[in-house]
C-alpha cells in the first residue's frame, strides 16, 4: 500500500494548518460565510440539514488497518461513534463541528489521509475496483495509476476550477466493478495484439439529471501514456466545457454537444503537444510506487478445516456461498463484509465495527481494507484456512450478514435524513425493502438484484444504473419515488428505463414486492436473474405487475 | 405572502438548524420563531437575520403555519430540520427532549 514520502506528508500538513487559521478567521468574524464557503469545499467541509459533514477521501477506496482504526477514533472522539461509507469509496462524518475540524484532519493526516478535493469542480478521489491487487480476472493491479493520478490531480494548478466536478474510475478487469462507463474518464485495462497491457479510455458517462453511458475515446492506450492523455483529456473540457450553466457543465454533456469525434480530435492533438513536454519522471514515479503496491507474501496452508467448517455450519456455509469472490492466490478468498444488515442504515459502520475490521484486517488479510461504491467493506486477501475465524469474529460484531449481490445488499444516498440537496428520504426505504424480503425469506430464491436508491435528481445512489433504480422526489409537498428498470453499472452498463409514475413513501416497498414477485413468476429457471428476465422480456410485464389496475383497464 | 413564514438557518459552529424569534434571539426550537405574516416585515427581518453572519448561516425563510405551541413546518424537509434523521435518534429528536 502507498505510504506518504516527504513532500505528501509535508503538502498534507500545510494544509491542515491553512485550514485551521481559516477556520478560527471565520470564527472570530475576520471571514464571511461567502468567502470561507469555497474554502471548506476545498477541503471537504460541507454545511448539511442538521450539521456539518466532513467527507474523507479513501484514495481508490483503499485503507490499511491503522488508517481503519483512526476512523473509528475520529469517530468516536469528534463525531456520534460512526461513520457512513459512500459510493465514491470515502467515508463521510455526519455531525462535525466547526471548531473540531482541523483536529479532525489533523488526526487524518497522522495517518496520511485527508479530505482535500472532495467537493468542489476539481478532479475528486479517484475510485477503483475493490477487488483490485486480488481478483482472479485482472490484469493488473490498477491502483499504482489510481494513486499517480491522485498525485498528478491533486492541486493540479490547471484543474481546480473546471466548468464542474471531474471524476475517473479505474479498474484492471473485465468485469468492471468499478462503474468505468458512468464516470467522466473510465479507464478499462486490456492488453493489446502483442499481449502488452494498457488501457480502454472511456470519456463522458455519468449519472445526476442527464444520465450517459460513457464513450470509448481510445481503444488502446499505452500504459506510459496514461497522465498525458488524461491532461489532454480535462484541458480540452476545461476549454470547451460550458460554464453558463451548472446542468450542462459535465464532460458528459460537452461530449453529447460536440460530439465524440471533434472530442477525440481536439484530445489526439492536446496530446500530441502534452507527449512532448513529458520527459518520462511519471513513469520513474509509477515505477516507485508500483512497489509499495508489490502483493504479500500469500501463504500456503491446509484447507480441509474451512470444508469442514462449511459442511458442519450452514449459517457459515451460506456466508461463504454469497460475500466471498475469486482471489489470484491459490487457497485464498476475498471477502466482502455486508455494512447492509436488514434495517440497518447502508454503509454505516460504528467505530467498534470499524475496530474489529481492522483487527481482522491485520491478523488475517495482510493488513489491507478496501471501501465498495457499493458501501461494503473488503477483506481482499483472506486464507481460507482464516475464514472460519474472520466470520466468527464478524458475526460477534453484527457484521456477518450473508447478502452481498443480493436485494437486501442496496445502494442508498443519505437521502433527505442528512442531505441539503435531497429532495426524498432513501434511508427508510432502503431499510424497510431490506427488512421485508428477510421477513419473506426470499432473498436467495430472488439471487442476483441490484437495488439502488437516490434521494435525489443528482443520482448519488446510482439509481440509472440499478436492476431496480428508485429515485425519491418532491411532488408537491410529499416524498415520491420514481422506479426505473433494467440498469446496469457493469461492462454491459446501460441506463434503467422509467417504469412509469411515482409510488408515495407507503407505496413503494410494496411496489418492489409486486415487482420481485412478479419476476419470479416471469423467469424461466432460477438460473435467469432479474436483469436477464428483463432484458429478455422487455418492460412491458413488469410494469403490468408494478401497475396492476392499468393492466385491468387495458384489458377491459 | 401565501403562506406565513419564519427565518431559519444554520448555526455557525454547531451547523444545526436555527430559527429567529422576535426578540432578535436564534432559537433550536421552531415553536419558538417568530411567525411572520407580512411580506415586508419578512424583509427587514430578514436584513436582520442576514447581519448576523457570525451566528447563521445560509438564512432564508420558509413556509410555516401557526400551531398550538407556536409555528409549525408545512413542508416535510422542514419537518425534518426540528428533529433530524429518521435512521437514528440523533439531532434536535433527543437534544430538545
Amino acid at each position: 500500500m502507498y505510504s506518504y514520502n516527504d513532500f505528501d506528508e509535508a503538502f498534507v500538513r500545510e494544509r491542515v494548518a491553512q485550514f485551521s487559521a481559516q477556520v478560527e478567521r471565520r470564527i472570530d468574524g475576520s471571514l464571511t460565510e461567502d468567502e470561507f464557503k469555497p474554502l471548506r469545499l476545498m477541503n471537504g467541509l460541507y454545511l448539511q440539514l442538521h450539521a456539518y459533514m466532513l467527507r474523507v477521501a479513501v484514495p481508490y477506496g483503499t485503507l490499511s488497518a491503522p488508517q481503519m482504526r483512526q476512523l473509528a477514533y475520529i469517530a468516536d472522539t469528534w463525531d456520534k461513534g460512526y461513520g457512513h461509507f459512500t459510493t465514491r469509496q470515502n467515508i463521510q462524518y455526519n455531525w462535525p463541528e466547526l471548531k473540531d475540524v482541523p483536529a479532525m484532519l489533523s488526526a487524518l493526516a497522522d495517518v496520511g489521509m485527508h479530505a482535500i478535493q472532495t467537493s468542489g469542480n476539481t478532479i475528486r478521489n479517484v475510485t477503483a475496483d475493490q477487488f483490485a491487487g486480488a481478483a482472479a480476472d485482472e490484469i493488473e493491479d490498477p491502483r499504482p495509476v489510481a494513486e499517480l493520478l491522485r498525485q498528478w490531480s491533486t492541486d493540479h494548478p490547471e484543474f481546480q476550477f473546471l466548468p464542474r466536478k471531474f471524476k475517473i474510475a479505474v479498474t484492471g478487469s473485465s468485469t468492471d466493478r468499478a462503474v468505468t462507463k458512468a464516470h467522466d474518464i473510465g479507464l478499462r485495462m486490456v492488453r493489446n495484439d502483442a499481449g502488452e497491457p494498457g488501457f480502454e479510455v472511456i470519456i463522458g458517462g455519468g449519472l445526476g439529471r442527464t444520465p450517459m453511458v460513457g464513450k470509448i475515446v481510445r481503444d488502446f492506450l499505452p500504459k506510459a501514456d496514461l497522465l498525458p492523455y488524461c491532461e489532454a483529456i480535462v484541458s480540452v473540457y476545461n476549454v470547451l466545457g460550458r460554464r453558463d450553466n451548472k446542468y450542462k457543465a459535465r464532460i458528459k454533456i460537452t461530449v453529447h454537444e460536440n460530439g465524440l469525434d471533434v472530442m477525440r480530435d481536439k484530445i489526439e492533438a492536446a496530446f500530441a503537444e502534452k507527449k512532448a513536454q513529458f520527459d518520462g519522471v511519471d513513469q520513474e514515479m509509477l515505477a516507485e510506487i508500483e512497489q509499495h503496491f508489490a502483493a504479500p507474501a500469500f501463504k500456503t496452508a491446509d484447507t480441509s478445516g474451512y470444508e469442514a467448517a462449511r459442511l458442519a455450519n450452514p449459517a457459515f456455509r451460506s456466508w461463504t456461498d454469497t460475500n466471498l469472490a475469486a482471489h489470484r492466490a491459490d487457497g485464498y478468498s476475498i471477502v466482502s463484509i455486508s455494512i447492509k444488515k436488514h434495517g440497518a442504515t447502508p454503509g454505516d459502520a460504528t467505530s467498534d465495527q470499524m475496530g474489529v475490521m481492522a483487527d481482522l484486517a491485520e491478523k488475517y488479510g495482510h493488513g489491507e481494507l478496501r471501501i465498495s461504491h457499493e458501501q461494503n467493506v473488503i477483506l481482499p486477501h483472506v486464507h481460507q484456512s482464516d475464514l472460519h475465524a474472520v466470520y466468527s469474529a464478524l458475526r460477534a460484531a453484527d457484521l456477518a450478514t450473508a447478502n452481498i449481490g443480493l436485494i437486501s445488499d442496496i445502494i442508498a444516498c443519505p437521502g433527505m435524513d442528512y442531505c441539503a440537496l435531497a429532495t426524498a428520504r432513501s434511508i427508510p426505504v432502503a431499510q424497510e425493502i431490506a427488512e421485508r424480503f428477510d421477513e419473506l425469506k426470499l432473498e436467495h430464491e430472488v439471487g442476483p438484484l441490484k437495488i439502488k436508491i437516490s434521494g435525489c435528481i443528482n443520482a448519488c445512489g446510482h439509481h440509472h444504473v440499478g436492476h431496480i433504480g428508485i429515485l425519491g422526489l418532491d411532488r408537491a409537498g410529499v416524498e415520491s419515488y420514481q422506479i426505473t428498470l433494467g440498469g446496469s453499472g457493469m461492462e454491459d452498463a446501460t441506463i434503467g428505463e422509467r417504469a412509469g409514475r411515482g409510488f408515495s413513501a407507503d407505496e413503494i416497498v410494496p411496489a418492489i414486492e409486486r415487482l420481485v414477485l412478479g419476476y419470479l413468476d416471469l423467469r424461466h429457471d432460477a438460473d435467469e436473474t432479474f436483469l436477464e428476465a428483463y432484458r429478455r422480456l422487455g418492460a412491458a410485464p413488469f410494469k403490468a405487475v408494478l401497475y396492476p389496475s392499468d393492466a385491468k383497464a387495458d384489458a377491459a | 405572502m401565501k403562506s406565513p413564514q419564519v427565518i431559519t438557518a444554520n448555526a455557525l459552529l454547531e451547523g444545526d438548524a436555527i430559527w429567529l424569534t422576535e426578540d432578535d434571539r436564534w432559537t433550536r426550537d421552531m415553536a419558538e420563531a417568530e411567525l411572520i405574516e407580512h411580506e415586508a416585515h419578512g424583509a427587514i427581518r430578514m436584513l436582520f437575520a442576514q447581519s448576523q453572519p457570525s451566528v447563521a448561516v445560509g438564512v432564508y425563510l420558509a413556509d410555516a403555519k401557526p400551531g398550538a405551541n407556536g409555528p409549525e413546518p408545512t413542508h416535510f424537509r422542514e419537518t425534518f430540520r426540528t428533529r433530524g434523521p429518521s435512521n437514528y435518534a440523533h439531532g434536535k429528536q433527543v437534544e430538545l427532549s
